[in-house]
């Protein structure tokens, strides 16, 4: 049991705690802090009445004002649905250069553009849409089917190589695996296709291989090996190469013909989706 | 300096309870572990003290009514009140002066510097501001006004709460509670129009129209100006408020407060009159010090917590001296190491430059003047670049080299804005954003906006850059000019 002492100085008890030789004084509490306390009771019993409160075995008392936190986030993301439709709505009207001529359409599409990306094109093309080997990078200037806002609408919605009607579609052939060239010819090839693009290479191969790229190449290439968006024939003379820019991949690129494969979005995701994916792409790509 | 120590507090003859039989409601007669209030009637005084303190309670109460409800001209479409705060629209007006929520240091500045003030006041001259400035003093002042309008002065308030029910005490009353409630929604309802415009909202309110937050702004503030300074008065001082305890650290034996010369006044004593002062003080415990105290202490008991420095007690106690005959300044606005001095028969030394003033004031300049600058050259427009990571950069056909960009710029002016953006670092680079392209690109931002916009800067082939280059993006309109620092990564460090 403390010790209760009277403190001179004042008169008062104090409650026997010493720290220090501080003792501490046992006034009393001002009256109004009590009436506080009840109040805060009144505030509860209140609160008991009007908001959901006890918990029971089969839910809980519901409260007169019948709150729900799980009914309001419902109404919350109906609204959300309502704002979306709205931001819908805007981008069916709108052609694709409207969209990306208005600030504030470009913004929207954007956002909606890049979670998209996010969620199905990322896997393949990287999250910063740089691509990897195989895979188009499409924040480039080189784009193997058209790199106008239509065209990529087009590429998206109807895919590449998927069978499906209207897709994008051509394949190279694989001159070597299929035995239409002698591993000899495609070795002369290779040497030509790295001098169109502007490296050094053995001068008797290229001249050899001349006739070759002219007889089996050039039909698609285009005879200064420029290469042709309508048949998504890549430029082969520029510093861009989808299947790798070195000897070994390019050999392998002819003795093969590999050619990827883009699914068709079409009916995956809304017209207006792919227009706001559309214009993401393009923009992040600096336009064409 | 001898420092005098205040033996004056005697214990008072109120004998030592346990909390236990005054929980009993037996020892003390005030009974419980709870205090009531005891209730305080101050009297009205006349004298100078009381004269600074009606024109602080005219001239705070008139700049607090008034200000909402001055306009200030600015473009179509921007609010015309001169001081508004205005959450929807995310901007702080004040006359010529317009913030944005990024510049909330700028309010922390004042702040700071508003407290500094404080300190020094304090330190200088004690608790003026708890005495003359203070919201809860001026209203609780007010509210004297209306109670003594209703009820008279102490005696007359004295005998009507102790007086039983009758038709005279409950109009009177009833009056003084009514008036109170109005003042009380005066002060919520003037609040509110420092949020909205004034004109608008105070037509609103009454249509119901006004936003929820208005009226409980308004009724909450009503409820604590009614409580506050109706009901609680010096108890929300003593018990509630934290500045009593904190201006102990800021106050000296230098520093200048309400004090009772007890050298001159003591002995005291009744006083006939023709009777001689000789050996004996000036006090003639009159309880005038006493009665006129708004938080009922008694000075005469040396420097107290509860003392709140308005020098009321001083014009009472001067306006008995005057009537005795007697020289005025018995109590008085004056110093510990003063009173100190003279007790030892020393020239009494007053010393407002002290070291802890001048830290104050020091502290004071440097804050408020750094305050000022930033608001001063507060720039027009800002700029900021947030440079791509991912890619960190992309590769043309042609061997170019191409980063990207986000910009976001900020137009603080009242018109809409035409910048011309340029990257300066790297020899013939090219921007380009959707539609345009050219060594520099322009964007529209609109008045009182910030906008974001994609921009990429291409370097051409060939240009031989090192890894990284240190650029700078310099958005120029008019005599408006943003700038950032950046990057450009030009691939040296990841060849093909």
């Amino acid at each position: 049991m403390a010790d209760r002492k009277i403190d001179d100085a004042t008169g008062v008890e104090t409650t026997g705690h010493e720290w220090d030789g501080i003792r501490e004084l046992d006034n009393p509490l001002p009256r109004w802090w009590l009436w506080i306390w009840y109040a805060t009771i009144a505030f509860s019993i209140g609160y008991w009445v009007l908001m959901p409160a006890w918990p029971g075995l089969h839910g809980y008392t519901k409260g007169l004002l019948n709150k729900s936190d799980r009914a309001e986030v419902g109404q919350e993301l109906k609204a959300l649905d309502k704002q979306r439709g709205e931001g819908a709505a805007m981008l069916r009207t709108a052609s694709l250069e409207q969209i990306e001529k208005d600030p504030k359409l470009l913004a929207y599409a954007q956002q909606v553009g890049q979670s998209v990306f996010g969620d199905n094109c990322a896997t393949c093309h990287g999250i910063g849409g740089t691509g990897s080997k195989g895979y188009a990078n499409l924040r480039d200037d080189v784009w193997l089917w058209g790199g106008k806002l239509e065209d990529i609408q087009y590429t998206i919605t109807h895919g590449v190589r998927t069978g499906a009607e209207g897709a994008r579609m051509s394949q190279m052939p694989a001159f070597g695996r299929d035995e239409m060239l002698q591993p000899k010819q495609i070795d002369d090839l290779t040497e030509y296709v790295v001098n169109l693009s502007h490296r050094p290479a053995d001068a008797a191969a290229v001249a050899r291989a001349a006739p070759l790229f002219e007889a089996q190449c050039s039909a698609c290439h285009g005879p200064q090996g420029l290469g042709n968006q309508q048949l998504g024939a890549p430029n082969l003379t520029d510093a861009d190469w989808l299947f790798g820019s070195d000897r070994a991949s390019i050999r392998g690129q002819i003795y093969a013909g590999n050619g990827g494969v883009m699914p068709t979005w079409g009916g995956r995701l809304s017209p207006e989706t792919i227009k706001a994916l559309s214009v993401y792409i393009h923009s992040n790509a600096g336009g064409q | 300096m001898p420092t005098l120590i205040d033996n004056t507090r005697k214990p008072d003859n109120r004998s030592a309870v346990s909390a236990a039989e005054r929980a009993k409601g037996k020892g003390d007669a005030k009974g419980g572990l709870y205090k009531p209030r005891q209730p305080i009637y101050p009297k009205l005084v006349h004298g100078k003290w009381r004269m600074v303190k009606w024109a602080l309670l005219i001239a705070t109460l008139g700049v607090y009514y008034i200000t909402p409800w001055i306009r200030w001209g600015r473009p179509e479409g921007f609010p015309q009140q001169a001081a508004l705060v205005d959450f929807t629209g995310r901007r702080f007006y004040f006359f010529d002066i317009q913030l944005w929520p990024q510049e909330v240091y700028l309010f922390t500045g004042v702040l700071i510097a508003a407290a500094l003030a404080l300190f020094l006041t304090t330190a200088l001259f004690g608790r003026l501001w708890c005495g003359y400035a203070c919201p809860q003093t001026v209203w609780t002042d007010l509210y004297i006004v209306v109670e003594r309008l209703f009820e008279g002065d102490r005696n007359a308030r004295m005998r009507l709460d102790a007086a039983p029910w009758s038709f005279d005490k409950l109009w009177r009353k009833t009056g003084k509670h009514l008036v109170w409630l109005g003042i009380a929604f005066g002060t919520g309802g003037a609040w509110i129009f420092y949020f909205h415009d004034a004109p608008t909202l105070i037509r609103t309110f009454w249509t119901g129209e006004a936003p929820a937050t208005a009226y409980v702004s308004c009724a909450l503030l009503t409820a604590t100006t009614y409580i506050f300074a109706g009901w609680m008065r010096e108890q929300v001082c003593t018990y509630m408020c934290p500045w009593p305890r904190i201006q102990g650290a800021m106050l000296d034996q230098h520093s200048l407060q309400v004090t009772y010369l007890r050298e001159r006044g003591e002995p005291r004593g009744a006083h006939k009159k023709g009777q001689s002062w000789e050996g004996r003080g000036d006090c003639i415990d009159c309880r005038q010090c006493v009665v006129v105290c708004p938080m009922g202490i008694d000075i005469r008991d040396g420097s107290q917590l509860e003392c709140i420095n308005c020098g009321l007690c001083v014009d009472a106690c001067d306006d008995i001296l005057g009537k005795l005959g007697r020289p005025t300044g018995l109590i008085a606005y004056d110093t510990d190491a003063a009173v100190a001095a003279r007790t030892c028969g020393q020239k009494a030394v007053y010393k407002p430059v002290r070291s802890r003033t001048i830290y104050y004031a020091v502290a004071l300049t440097i804050v408020g003047g750094l305050t000022l600058w930033s608001l001063v050259t507060r720039p027009k427009a800002d700029l900021h670049v947030i440079r791509d990571r991912n890619p960190i950069f992309v590769r043309m056909h042609d061997g170019a080299v191409r980063d990207g960009y986000t910009l976001k710029i900020t137009n603080r002016t009242f018109a809409e804005r035409r910048f011309d953006v340029a990257f300066e670092g790297v020899a013939g680079a090219r921007l380009s954003q959707p539609g345009q392209t050219g060594d520099k690109v322009t964007l529209m931002v609109p008045a009182d906006q910030v906008i974001s916009a994609r921009v990429f800067v291409t370097a051409p082939a060939g240009a031989d850059l090192p890894a990284s280059v240190a650029g700078r993006f310099v958005a120029k309109s008019g005599d408006v000019t943003a700038e950032s620092k950046t990057v450009f990564l030009s691939g040296a460090a990841n060849p093909q």
